[in-house]
């Protein structure tokens, strides 16, 4: 049974200028204990996605859909039982753990704020409970009474892990959370994450730009470009083989040393990621896309099975679901590229 | 497809380096109180750079890598000539280049990590671009310069961008104006500081391809700080490694990256994810502090074959934790700063 079930998620944002598309029909299945890695460039809508499933996005956004955390629809969900849900079932460690602390809070103070809050602990058992959790991430209970200036970039992402952890969330969210760290710092916490997934058993789902990162941390990978998922699997095999020529291009962005296929021959996409308001017609990737033709001008491709545990969101594979284009017809099968192609 | 390879070595007939960095060293100091300085209190002094030595032949592309704090950053703002060394020279061409900076910085132009930094929100595009023009009196045609620069810089048809203003432009588009920017002045060198960092993923290959084509057709000699060793694999011909101020190996890139002999270039190569590669050793402890250099090998109180006890069964402990020590040619070209070197052993 899934813990985290999000069905046709659509978020879209008020702005000044109109309405922003971020999010565009996703949907994401979590088992217990399962890593999914979320990835795709600024503005694809993988933070959106965080914020919608606990409910942080800013007033006046507009979600439709649903999401399913342990059986109630978070989206429904009223003020009073929302707030027993963040922390208790999911939490979020985000980005920039240098903004999320408040500066003149000791950390001590700061972790055991959400126990204390959520009825788990009086104040002096949860300072208890705090100094268990830092040492859990590898600081001494001691440093409970520092502010967070007194902690480097790397500890203080560690505080906000411990954070997250408080209240025993079987779901943790974790948005770029090694983003600004370190190279060294960062295979530190990676490791970190990695071993109390491993030990508390916790579902996680982890959002970057950087898709090697993720390889090594998730089971399952998902791609996100322009609001929607267009390729999810098996990380290992997402990776290695990508299937849409979008992952292929990501994972070209981050080679490994030693393949000679990438040396001196850096490869990239023209162009630049689509601004949400102002998506092009058809595939949304199309315009940058390499191995373009021509129905994918007009024709949007859905999320459709591949090959066994693949799917990918690409006219280049067969069995594309009869897709309805613009005019109202089906895909012309000569307009399909050559065999040699579908890889 | 052109093979990028056939045309990129560096001309072997070149005379001597196009530029020779001796042994800089570049400190900064702290600030205090009156009241402190007065009760004899002494301020911090960091030392960034503490005896970098480099040699660039021309058209080459040599990646300078390392953990922030390594002072890499600090290396290139020296070449630059934007940090004067507290000691050591800094050669273009043989000519100590503080003789005649302006000649100089029109030689070699800079590109900086943050590109929306790097430009002035309220200057057009043509406006940023010409400016170095204006600086070094360029003579000749400022509109066809500036046009010949942003189409060199993939801005094309160039015209198109000379009226648009930073803000209307992506993250990608406005690197490639800070390098026309660059390009404009028919630059020999540019140093370029992480320059794809602050660039979404699909961005920053075009960003690299750019600059490796620059290199075949303009025969640009390239200075490029990175963190990144996957981006070195992709465009560098030789890496300098550094560490606490010092390069603690430099070399081709195939040896350095696949064939490392520095503990210190291992372990940052451990942690490039990879597949599978979950249980390899991660050097504990934070990138170290320039104020604080520790005696003797710089790196040994991170060093995992110091940790191991593998040092003293070789016998090098003591000196690895009390005898500073120099880059050793380790094999062709390729130079280390460790005592296992000598004794042939690999990190």
């Amino acid at each position: 049974m899934s813990l985290l079930s999000v069905k046709d998620l659509h978020v879209t944002y008020r702005t000044q200028a109109g309405a922003v598309p971020a999010v565009r029909g996703v949907g994401i299945e979590l088992s217990r204990g399962e890593v999914l890695g979320l990835a795709g460039e600024s503005g694809c809508g993988k933070s959106t996605i965080a914020g919608a499933i606990l409910r942080l996005l800013p007033k006046g956004t507009d979600v439709t859909g649903q999401v399913m955390l342990d059986n109630q629809n978070v989206l429904e969900l009223k003020p009073g039982r929302l707030r027993a849900v963040r922390w208790t079932e999911a939490s979020i460690v985000f980005q920039g753990a240098m903004h999320a602390l408040n500066p003149v809070q000791r950390i001590g103070d700061q972790i055991a704020e959400p126990i204390v809050l959520h009825g788990q602990a009086g104040e002096r058992e949860a300072l208890v409970r705090a100094g268990s959790l830092l040492e859990q991430v590898g600081l001494p209970a001691r440093r409970l009474k520092d502010y967070p200036h007194e902690l480097s970039g790397g500890q203080r992402q560690r505080v906000m892990i411990a954070m997250a952890l408080a209240c025993n969330p079987r779901l943790i969210i974790a948005d770029e959370p090694t983003t600004a760290l370190d190279v060294m710092v960062q295979a530190q916490v990676l490791r970190l994450l990695k071993e109390l997934q491993r030990e508390l058993g916790l579902a996680m789902i982890f959002i970057t730009h950087d898709l090697s990162v993720l390889v090594e941390t998730c089971d399952r990978l998902a791609v996100m470009y322009a609001g929607r998922v267009i390729e999810e699997g098996p990380a290992d095999v997402v990776f290695r083989q990508p299937a849409h020529p979008y992952t292929r291009a990501l994972s070209a962005a981050f080679p490994e040393i030693g393949d000679a296929r990438f040396r001196m021959r850096p490869s990239g996409l023209p162009g630049d990621p689509p601004y949400p308001a102002d998506l092009p017609t058809g595939c949304t990737f199309h315009p940058r896309c390499p191995q373009v033709f021509a129905p994918c001008s007009h024709v949007d491709p859905p999320l459709f099975d591949v090959s066994p545990e693949r799917r990918a969101a690409c006219l280049l594979f067969d069995g594309a679901p009869a897709t309805v284009n613009a005019a109202g017809g089906t895909v012309a099968k000569e307009d399909q590229p050559p065999a040699e192609e579908q890889r | 497809m052109n093979d990028p390879l056939a045309d990129v070595s560096p001309s072997p007939e070149a005379t001597g380096p196009l530029l020779e960095v001796r042994n800089i060293h570049v400190s900064f100091t702290g600030r205090i109180g009156l009241g402190a300085g007065l009760i004899g209190k002494k301020a911090t002094v960091a030392r960034a750079v503490d005896g970098v030595s480099l040699e660039l032949q021309k058209g080459e592309v040599l990646a300078l890598a390392g953990e922030s704090g390594c002072g890499k950053t600090t290396t290139a703002r020296a070449v630059m000539g934007l940090e004067r060394p507290n000691e050591g020279q800094i050669l273009y061409e043989g000519e100590p280049i503080w003789n005649d900076l302006r000649a100089y910085r029109r030689k070699v132009q800079m590109v900086f990590q943050d590109p929306t930094g790097a430009l002035n929100p309220r200057e057009t595009v043509y406006e940023s671009v010409a400016e170095g023009l204006r600086i070094h009196r360029v003579a000749g045609d400022e509109r066809t310069q500036v046009a010949e620069a942003l189409s060199s810089a993939g801005l094309r048809p160039p015209e198109r961008f000379f009226l648009n203003y930073p803000h209307e432009l992506s993250g990608g588009q406005r690197q490639r104006v800070v390098i026309a920017g660059a390009l404009v002045l028919e630059p020999h060198m540019i140093v370029a500081d992480e320059p794809v960092s602050n660039l979404d993923a699909s961005v920053r290959g075009e960003i690299l391809a750019l600059l490796m084509e620059l290199r075949r057709r303009l025969g640009l000699t390239i200075l490029i700080v990175t963190h990144d060793l996957g981006l070195a694999w992709m465009v560098a011909d030789r890496v300098a490694v550094m560490y606490l101020g010092r390069v603690v190996e430099i070399g081709p890139a195939e040896d350095v990256l696949i064939h490392p002999k520095h503990p210190y270039t291992k372990a940052l190569l451990d942690v490039v994810p990879e597949i599978g590669g979950a249980g390899r050793p991660i050097l504990t402890g934070e990138p170290p502090d320039p104020t604080r250099i520790p005696r003797g090998c710089r790196f040994h109180p991170r060093c995992p074959i110091v940790a191991s006890g593998r040092a003293q069964k070789l016998g090098i402990l003591g000196r690895c934790t009390d005898q500073d020590l120099a880059l050793e040619e380790a094999a062709r070209d390729h130079h280390v700063a460790c005592y296992l070197t000598e004794l042939g052993e690999e990190p």
